[in-house]
């Protein structure tokens, strides 16, 4: 720092001053964004609404932006994308909680070096490669090797390659959680001798729950979101489905909000009619239901960081 | 730098002035640069058809090995998303379609200033096909297909032929937005019925093509160039519009006899594009490649020499009025 | 679990729950692999197919609807074209953001607003920010459908809360007794986070950048909803050039009727993807590295 600066407190404090709200805006812009998205969001779909109920939207069971006769409920939607959510949280949150507790209570240090880099590659892939191995690969293996009748597309490798990209998010904050947890309360355990099977599930994870809570539901919302595997994999057909039949639910095509949201935003579709305005009402939809699943998360999280602080 | 607003991509300011005052911070010099960098030059935009899109994309690619420096974008947007939203709208230079401009069309661009020229570039024909182990179907007429394909029509193989299987169909067909949908939809539906909406429908050929090799009570349809490249998995359907069942081939499209499913594919030009130099050297580029085994290659039909001649002089003409 | 718990340690935890802690272990431990085998086993299928297809001609040439003379060259250039534009945008930006947060702010409750936005931008899917895009740099400043710089500007607000986050905590590792000792000296807030802070912050900002890069490049969805061309013959020429990417080129690809172009181009797009996002991230871990040995 040059000289004269230390001579002249005016000008140094002004200078002070502006990099101050220099760096202000640049953080206010993260609120500007936000504000941006819900604009943007709701501009459009306020116009969608003017012309199709939200009642017809919300309670609909049948979509079609523009096949004959015209229906815009986003049920069907919502349902595939629950296929998913079921589907990647049987893979991934199993898996993932096992994958905590062997890094937080079982790993040693240096296998804990090797294995949580290579859990995070899980994370880094880009989703359109996981999308074009669920199509070109999983489909056709799972095809060949369990004795059922597999669309092409279909929600089951779909839901295992969503599964697969989410289990770092499930493990690295569940470890994160029973790390926090202090060792006092396993020592006590141990002292009466327990196991440590019966310190990880019996002490560990309920003292670590609300943590493991937090990553469980920023996955399911990581997977609620993804776009390109769903879109590659999983087919174009938006229907209802049922909980009680779990073959029909997998084996075939379905189509979550995001894949919806990639077909009208690559369709054939003229002006500014209510088929393009369902992009910003489905995009909205998803926005809020994402919004508030990270916001849960983020509240428990910061319970569970407080009571071990 | 505002254009039409009836694109259906968002369009200029004023609807959304109040966005604006909230994204002051977001603009910040995003705007200027816009002005400053703003280069028209070296770029040929098309958008349009996925039935065109193949042909372009072969013509194209090989302009760009000999022209690397243009830039040239082409875009899978079906033909009237394309007219609607791109080319009408003055965002493209070329506009693929699988069918004739809409009057509606030609308005919209007259509106914006725009003067669409047509270019016949291929003939194409649409396949019906079926699994190869259903061998109880080589051809179907018209009226066996609109009843298969129209809503309320029939849902079993058994309704068309009390002999063939009481299974239900399962049907692959092209997305309502595709223009391939349109052709079919006009073809063999017709005015007074709908085309059914319980199928699988998709933009994506091949999700077609695998649907069908799937399962042996499934039946689409789609471009003649996708079954030609997959002429193994799946069958071909011979279609019988009243003169006996005719096969879809190169030849039987080309002399007209596979009717209705075999139609023209053009590119529209706008004719104020032509005063920029990349795009009248596409152009020309792509008129003189119609007429090859380019085309056949990706499974259309090529235009005729004389076709291309008349093309070539209309084409000429155009360039020699826009630079005058 | 509720079991085990139930007994006494009189009963003593015999051989029952040694076996089954050897039991939990192992499928603890089989848990933990299974995701990173699985990944293995379709990495190296790809890597098979991708054979014969990887060849210069792929990554010279422009795309075409041959799989065997298609070429990756405008995706690829394109996609490095756009991360550049990324970096250039969200570096300034995430680190002004993180030196706010840190240096700055106080703890009110404006500071946390923006932190607990912060962390919920990071989750908004892919897909809305291409509709923001959409909506901001494609309609409301007309930058152009699927430019260069709508591209940028759109994956630059996607990443931007990662920038952030991971400079922040580069900057919250800098010790506290630096800034004293600055303080100490007579340097005012500036000059400490300028010459003490930021250079001490700098690899580790570096590092969370340039991964933050590596999420970038592999972003598809944003791109479909900015209207990014199917396919670009070409180099970029301007930032209002049509652009296309390596991502959004696979998924074009991936729909074509061809197994050549499924079980080989689509593989060698797919490779050359994971080869450039794996040289970047080395790139941020040698960084990382170099840094640890100095301190």
């Amino acid at each position: 720092m040059s000289q004269p600066d230390f001579s002249h407190d005016g000008i140094r404090t002004a200078r002070g001053t502006a990099f101050r709200y220099l760096f202000m805006l640049c953080a206010l812009l993260s609120i500007l964004t936000t504000v941006a998205i819900i604009l943007t969001l709701l501009l459009d779909a306020v116009d969608f609404f003017a012309q199709v109920s939200l009642v017809d939207f919300l309670t609909g069971t049948r979509w079609s932006p523009t096949n004959e006769p015209i229906a815009f409920g986003v049920l069907p939607l919502i349902s595939g994308t629950l296929v998913i959510t079921i589907g990647s949280a049987m893979v991934a949150l199993p898996i993932g909680l096992l994958t905590a507790i062997y890094l937080s209570e079982y790993a040693s240090d240096r296998q804990r070096a090797y294995l949580k880099p290579a859990l995070e590659v899980l994370a880094g892939v880009p989703t359109v490669v996981y999308g074009y191995f669920a199509l070109v690969y999983v489909t056709p293996a799972i095809d060949a090797i369990l004795p059922v009748d597999l669309s092409t597309f279909n929600a089951l490798s779909a839901s295992i390659m969503v599964g697969i990209m989410i289990i770092p998010m499930v493990s690295s904050i569940s470890e994160d959680a029973m790390s926090a947890v202090p060792d006092s309360l396993r020592q006590a355990s141990y002292g009466l001798g327990a196991t440590k099977f019966t310190v990880s599930t019996s002490v560990v994870v309920p003292a670590a729950l609300s943590g493991i809570f937090s990553s469980f539901i920023l996955a399911l919302s990581r997977a609620i979101g993804e776009t390109m595997i769903v879109a590659i994999a999983a087919g174009q057909t938006p229907r209802m489905i049922d909980l009680t039949d779990p073959a029909g639910m997998f084996l075939d095509s379905i189509q979550p909000m995001t894949s919806a949201m990639v077909q009208i935003g690559t369709g054939d579709i003229v002006g500014q009619g209510p088929a393009y305005k369902s992009l910003f009402a489905v995009g909205l939809t998803l926005f809020v239901i994402t919004f508030v699943m990270n916001l849960i998360s983020e509240l428990v999280a910061s319970r569970y960081r407080e009571v071990y602080r | 730098m505002s254009r039409d607003s009836t694109a259906s991509l968002p369009a200029g300011l004023g609807r959304r002035d109040f966005l604006a005052a909230a994204s002051v911070g977001l603009s910040g010099g995003l705007a200027g640069c816009a002005g400053v960098f703003a280069t028209e030059g070296n770029n040929v935009n098309i958008a349009g058809s996925s039935t065109v899109f193949p042909v372009t994309e072969a013509i194209a690619s090989s302009f760009s090995e000999r022209n690397p420096t243009v830039n040239l974008s082409l875009s899978k947007t079906g033909t009237g998303g394309g007219f609607g939203n791109f080319f009408c709208a003055g965002r493209t230079d070329i506009n693929n379609a699988s069918r004739a401009i809409a009057d509606a069309e030609i308005e919209q661009c007259g509106n914006n200033g725009i003067t669409p020229i047509e270019f016949q570039v291929a003939t194409d024909a649409l396949t019906v096909v079926a699994n190869p182990n259903a061998d109880w179907i080589d051809c179907l007429t018209v009226e066996q297909l609109r009843e298969i394909w129209r809503a309320d029509g029939a849902t079993h193989w058994s309704d068309i032929n009390g002999e063939w299987p009481d299974e239900p169909f399962e049907l692959y067909g092209a997305a309502t937005t595709s223009g391939t949908f349109d052709y079919f939809n006009e073809a063999i539906i017709g005015e007074e019925e709908n085309h059914r909406s319980d199928y699988h429908a998709t933009e994506r050929d091949r999700t077609i093509v695998q649907g069908v090799q799937g399962s042996e009570y499934a039946m689409g349809y789609f471009g003649f160039s996708y079954y030609s490249e997959n002429p193994d998995s799946i069958k071909a359907i011979s279609v019988d519009d009243g003169d006996g069942c005719v096969e879809p081939s190169i030849e039987t499209a080309m002399n007209g006899e596979y009717t209705p499913l075999s139609r023209p594919l053009f590119i529209y030009v706008a004719k104020e594009s032509l005063e920029k130099e990349a795009v009248r050297d596409f152009v020309r580029f792509y008129m003189k490649r119609a007429a090859t085994d380019l085309v056949s290659e990706v499974g259309y039909v090529p235009i005729t020499e004389e076709k291309r001649d008349e093309n070539i002089e209309k084409l000429e003409t155009a360039i020699a009025e826009v630079t005058a | 679990m509720a079991a085990d718990t139930g007994e006494t340690p009189a009963d003593g935890f015999g051989r029952v729950s040694r076996t089954k802690d050897v039991a939990f272990r192992l499928l603890a431990l089989a848990a933990t692999l299974i995701g990173i085998v699985s990944l293995a086993a379709l990495l190296l299928n790809v890597a098979v197919d991708a054979v014969g297809w990887l060849d210069w001609q792929f990554l010279t040439n422009p795309p075409h609807p041959d799989p065997y003379e298609a070429g990756f060259l405008p995706a690829l250039v394109g996609s490095i074209a756009i991360m550049l534009m990324i970096a250039l945008v969200t570096f300034p930006l995430g680190v002004g953001a993180a030196v706010y947060l840190e240096e700055y702010a106080d703890d009110g409750y404006l500071t946390r607003f923006i932190q607990l936005n912060i962390a919920n931008l990071a989750g908004v899917p892919s897909v809305v920010y291409g509709l923001l895009g959409l909506g901001l740099f494609v309609g409301l400043f007309n930058i152009g459908y699927g430019t260069v710089l709508a591209a940028a500007f759109t994956i630059a607000l996607l990443i931007l809360p990662i920038v952030i986050i991971s400079a922040q905590e580069a900057i919250r590792a800098v010790p506290d007794s630096q800034r004293q000792a600055s303080y100490g000296m007579g340097a005012t807030k500036w000059q400490t986070i300028r010459n003490v802070v930021l250079p001490r912050a700098m690899p580790g900002i570096m590092t969370g950048t340039i991964l933050a890069l590596g999420r970038a490049i592999g972003e598809t969805a944003p791109l479909i909803m900015i209207a990014a061309p199917t396919t670009v013959f070409g180099l970029p020429n301007s930032f209002f050039s049509k652009v296309s990417a390596m991502p959004l080129q696979i998924y074009n690809w991936a729909s074509y009727p061809q197994t050549e172009f499924q079980y080989g181009v689509v593989a060698a797009g797919v490779v050359t993807l994971l080869v450039v996002l794996l040289t970047i991230n080395s790139i941020a871990i040698v960084i990382r590295n170099r840094y640890q040995q100095r301190t």
